[in-house]
This record gives structure tokens, sequence and C-alpha cells, in this order.
């Protein structure tokens, strides 16, 4: 049976006794757990940024159709040319309609899916900006904004104007950065686009959209879904791509092959897309733990030196305690309590340190022409992460502190008191 | 009459750094209320018997009985707990906490005992304290107190659960002859007042003729008891 008030009473002595000791031990897990949270509250703050970068243009499940070869060539169907080996020449791909078939039956059902958060429909063409004598090749698609804005953050891509007036424009553009740029036109200007088929069509600027790829805010506008539809003289079924978005991206592959399988569609999901980008994201990850478990590491070695020297220090006090009818355990709790001590309060102050630095980092001006919406250096505060440092301050004082408590438990009282 | 405290056998070696048979068949007893003093040359074992018999050294064989129960072989932390409740000691070197006040080290025992609440614990302390006349030293930290004073107040923590037996390794070894005839007062008193049985080794002549019977040791024998 272990009185823990008397030894938590003999530790706290000790403790302060040595104040110098005990703050230097405590700052070492302090700074160890600050770094900790400070750098990795920076580092996936940043990862979540250049994640989301790509995510948020990217959707899990893509749909469209794809121009191809046909898998079955007719000669495959006769069946006086088998057994034998077919050899075909110069196969060319018959002309296919862009437009999914079904697509706007095919959205309804997405919709339905219990694992998909919504899917939008879209309708991509080419065309050419008409402004003044400058003509320009691009992309317009046709969205419906609103479906956009609430699946995807789309919305924070739009610097100037709202969705809204795009919304409510019938012929409004949310023209890119870069072409507006290129054409000197700003929000309430007219401009004119020609579609590949010669229809010349007057647009009404509302805003811009910057994406912070240049490549795409060359070229890229965005029209409502009706407008392009308009624009190409097709009904209102015509739709050349359809974005799902999922609750889990993980279901995203499993999702696509299901699609593919059951409708006449190529479906694309996004980690085939970005398969990369997945090895960046865990790399840094690994990158931050490396960093942060050294420096924990070495506030673990300072913690045991400390400790070891405190011992030495009081082997006469170890000995009484023996001697009076203390037993080596609990010596032992004595040492390990005030190890768990300084690393209970040096955790949680590195987590209260580390919490006001990243706070002060979420202070400082960060522009970037690739991410409008951001304006300072981007931190993640996820508790989770509060919730690890103070584990991991625990369990490396508690490391730390044992193998000197185990030290001082095993201590001979008859030789110390008889050295003397 | 009953025997606080006997030996059956107490053998023992130093096995570093060569072996050396320390004590030879050592059979001694003391009796309730008993006040027994240990002399003998340097070397010749004493002290090494008298950790023995504290309990803190388990390094040894025969048979060690404490109130009739044979405690040689219990696991360490029995023989902590028998330390703690049935046997007071106090060492040449005054060895007091010094971190803590002279009521804190009077205390710790008992605390760790638990069997009283703190307020108990602390009225008995100050009581005895009073006895030993150094009740205004409690508030002090240890390590600001005089020798003398020091060694008043190891008694004072050994005596704190009531225990049966106080053991002493030469508790006057270290202090002046003012000092060393107040501890001696102060264990006769303890005998007569309290009954309290008293195995103490010693140095000093003059100090072993007072007390009730002297064993004396010679070579890691008993020489005459």
């Amino acid at each position: 049976m272990i009185n823990w008030k008397v030894i938590l009473g003999i530790a706290r002595k000790h403790l302060l006794s040595k104040l110098k000791s005990t703050v230097t031990a405590t700052l070492g897990v302090t700074f160890g757990i600050m770094a900790y949270i400070t750098l990795v509250s920076f580092m996936t703050g940043l990862n979540q940024m250049l994640d989301d970068l790509i995510l948020n243009q990217t959707p899990h499940v893509h749909l469209y159709n794809e121009i191809r070869p046909s898998d079955e060539q007719p000669i495959a169907l006769n069946k006086t040319f088998s057994p034998g080996e077919h050899i075909i020449h110069n196969i060319k791909p018959k002309y296919e309609d862009r437009k999914i078939y079904n697509g706007l039956p095919l959205l309804n059902y997405l919709k339905t899916l219990p694992e998909v958060k919504g899917a939008t429909p879209r309708l991509g063409a080419q065309i050419f900006y008409l402004s003044g004598s400058i003509e320009l090749g691009g992309t317009l698609t046709g969205i419906d904004i609103q479906e956009e804005v609430r699946l995807s953050s789309f919305g924070d891509y739009i610097v100037s104007g709202t969705p809204d007036a795009l919304k409510n424009t019938e012929n409004g553009i949310l023209l890119g950065a870069g072409l507006a740029k290129k054409m000197s036109l700003s929000p309430g200007d007219r401009l004119q686009i020609s579609t590949v088929k010669g229809d010349v069509y007057p647009l009404k600027v509302v805003g811009y959209y910057q994406s912070g790829i240049a490549d795409i805010d060359n070229i890229q506008s965005y029209v409502n879904l009706k407008t392009a539809q308009r624009i190409l003289g097709e009904n209102n079924n015509y739709i050349t791509d359809i974005n799902v978005k999922l609750y889990d991206l993980a279901k995203a592959p499993a999702m696509a092959a299901d699609i593919e399988r059951l409708f006449d569609v190529e479906a694309r999901d996004i980690q085939e897309a970005n398969a990369q980008f997945e090895t960046g994201t865990s790399i840094r990850n690994l990158i931050t733990y490396a960093v942060s478990i050294t420096l924990l590491i070495v506030a673990g070695f300072g913690i045991y030196n400390i400790l070891n020297m405190l011992i030495y220090e009081k082997m006469n006090d170890i000995a009484i305690l023996k001697a009076i009818g203390f037993t080596g355990k609990d010596v032992q709790m004595i040492f390990m309590s005030q190890a768990m001590i300084i690393g209970f309060i040096g955790g949680v102050s590195g987590l209260l340190i580390g919490w006001i630095f990243s706070l002060l980092i979420d202070q400082v001006p960060f522009n970037t022409e690739a991410l409008p919406t951001i304006t300072t250096y981007p931190i993640n505060f996820n508790p989770w992460y509060y919730a690890i440092g103070i584990t991991f301050a625990l369990v490396s004082t508690f490391v730390a502190g044992y193998l000197p408590a185990k030290k001082a438990k095993k201590i001979d009282a008859v030789q110390i008191i008889r050295g003397n | 009459m009953e025997h606080v405290l006997k030996t059956h056998k107490v053998n023992k070696h130093f096995r570093k750094p060569v072996d050396f048979h320390v004590l030879k068949d050592i059979d001694i007893s003391v009796q309730k209320g008993e006040f027994v003093s240990i002399m003998g040359k340097s070397g010749c074992g004493k002290s090494t018997l008298l950790y023995i018999l504290s309990t803190m050294d388990t390094d040894y064989e025969g048979d060690l009985y404490l109130n009739g129960e044979n405690i040689s072989g219990l696991p360490a932390e029995r023989l902590a707990f028998i330390r703690n409740k049935h046997i007071g000691f106090v060492f040449q070197f005054h060895y007091l906490l010094g971190e803590f006040t002279v009521l804190e080290n009077v205390m710790l025992p008992a605390q760790k005992l638990g069997e009283r609440t703190h307020d108990e614990i602390v009225a008995r302390a100050m009581e005895i304290l009073e006895m030993l006349h150094i009740a205004h030293l409690a508030p002090k930290l240890a390590r600001r107190i005089s020798g003398g004073e020091k060694q008043r107040v190891a008694i004072a923590r050994a005596l704190i659960n009531d225990p049966d037996i106080l053991m002493g390794d030469e508790p006057t070894g270290n202090l002046d002859s003012h000092n060393s005839a107040n501890v001696l007062q102060i264990f006769k008193r303890l005998k007569k007042e309290k009954g309290l049985s008293l195995l103490i080794v010693t140095h000093d002549e003059d100090f072993a003729r007072q007390t009730d019977r002297t064993i004396h040791m010679e070579d890691g024998k008993i020489a005459q008891q």
C-alpha cells in the first residue's frame, strides 16, 4: 500500500529544494512540446493548404465521355473469322458526342447514393474570347454555381464579384483572372465569345476567377450551365462532365469502378488523378514527426540526467527513508512522481506556449497569388496534436524517470549509512 | 520473561573482496523493558549485527525473532512495515531529512504507517518533542539545528510509532560529553517511564556501565553477555 500524500509531499520538497534543476528539466520538456506543437500545427497547416490547392479543384470522381477507338472491332463479331488472329490496320475512333448519355438521370441517381455528398453537372466547351481586335483561345465551362459553392471551395477562388452575381445574371461570365488582365476587362464590362462553329455570343463580366495556377487562369472561364447550353445550341440535358464529391475520399476508387461498370461512361477517381500528392503529404508528416520526436528525446535525456543527479544528492535521504520503514517501491514512486510532475508541468506549459506561438504565426501576413483566400500563414489547430503532445511529454518523462527511480529503489540503505 | 528480540545462530559473511566470516553463531536476546548495550572493538561486527537486527540487512543465515515471530526471510515489503511500526532506529550521524522541518521529520514514520490522522500525528509528535525538551525547534529546518539537537530529534522520530524496541548505532559517538549524558538520560527515562526496550551499540564504557546489561563482542562472537 502506498501512501501517496506522503510520497508526493516528499517529491514536492525535493523538487522545490532543487528549484534550479527542476526548472531546467521542466524547461527541457516545455521546449520540446512547444516546438512539437508549433511545428506540427504549422507544417500540417501548410500541408492542408497544399492539399486543398489540389483537392478543391479535383472532384473525387470525375465522369466524362472519352473519345477512343472501340474495344470491340466488328470483325470479332463475325464467326467466319473465328478462330483466328485478327490483324486490323489503322483503327480510328468513330465520331462520338461529347455529352454523357442520360446525363441528368445519372446525376439524379448519383445524388441518391448515401456516400455521395453531392454531384454537379458541367458542360465544357472550346471557345474564343473576343475583345476588340484580340482573339484568345480558351475554355468555357457551364456550371451549377450554387452546388459548386456548396460542395467545393469554389467560392474562395472568386476574387472579385460573388457567386450570386453569376447566378442572377443570365449572360454573366466569371472570367479567369489572367484573361481579365490580358484583355483589361473589369466587372461590368462586356466581351464577346465565339464558339468553334463561329457563333458569336455577348457576355457580361460579373467577376474574376483565380485558381492560382496561371495556365488555368489564362484560359478558363465559367458561366451558368444553361447559358453554356444556349451558347452551344444544345438542349438542357446536354452535359459533358459530372463531378462527384464523396463524404469519404478513400471510397473514390471503388465508387469510380462501380460507376464505370454500371454506366457507359468514363469515371476517374481523385487518387488516380493525383497519385503523387498523397506521397508528398505523408513524407512531410514524417519529417514533422522526426523533428518533434528528436526534440522530445533530447528533453527526455535532460530529465534523465537531472533525476540521476538528484538521486546521487539524495542518497542519504533514500537511506533514511528506507531505515524508517519506507519500502523500495515507495522510494521509487517518490522519484517517479518527481519525473511525472516535471513532465506534466513541462508538457502543459509546452502546450500553452506552443499554442501561443501558433496564434502568433497565424497572424503573420502571407500573401500568395496561388491562394487568394489566404492572408496569413495557415495553422492547423487540431486538438488531437495537443493530446499527442501531452501524452508524449508524460511517456518520455516516465521513461526518463524510470531508470533512475529503479536505481533509487535498489539502493542498499545499510551501505549508505555505514559508508559514513 | 518475554523476549522482544532474539537471535538463533546468526551467521554472516562478507563476500567481497574476500570471504570473511564476520558473525559467528550469534545467540542473543533482549527482554521487554531491558536496556542492553553492545560493546566491542572496531571491526568485531557489532554494527553489522545491529543492522541485521534492524531488518535492514537481510543477507545472513540464522533466525531472528521479534516478539516471538520469526522474521528472517520475510519479503522486503513486510520487513519495511516491521521497521516502520516495531523498531525505532537512531544513527551515529543523526540522519535527518535536511529540507524538512523538525516536526515533519518526526512525523514522517507515522505518516508512512498511516494508522492515525494528520492531527493526531501532529499532536503525538509535539508531545514527544516536548518530552525531549525540543518542542521549540519544531518549525525549524532540520539542517539548521545543532548536532545534539539533531540527535534528540532523531530519537523523537524513532519513538513516533511507539516501537517495541529502540536500536542505536553509537548514538552518542558523535556528541560531546554534555550531549552524550543528555541522550543517556533520555534513554533511561524512556525505559523507566515507557517500559521501552533498548539495544545500543557503543564504544563508551561509561555509557555501557549505566545500562542494565552489556554484551561484549570479540571477533564476531559473543564474548560475554
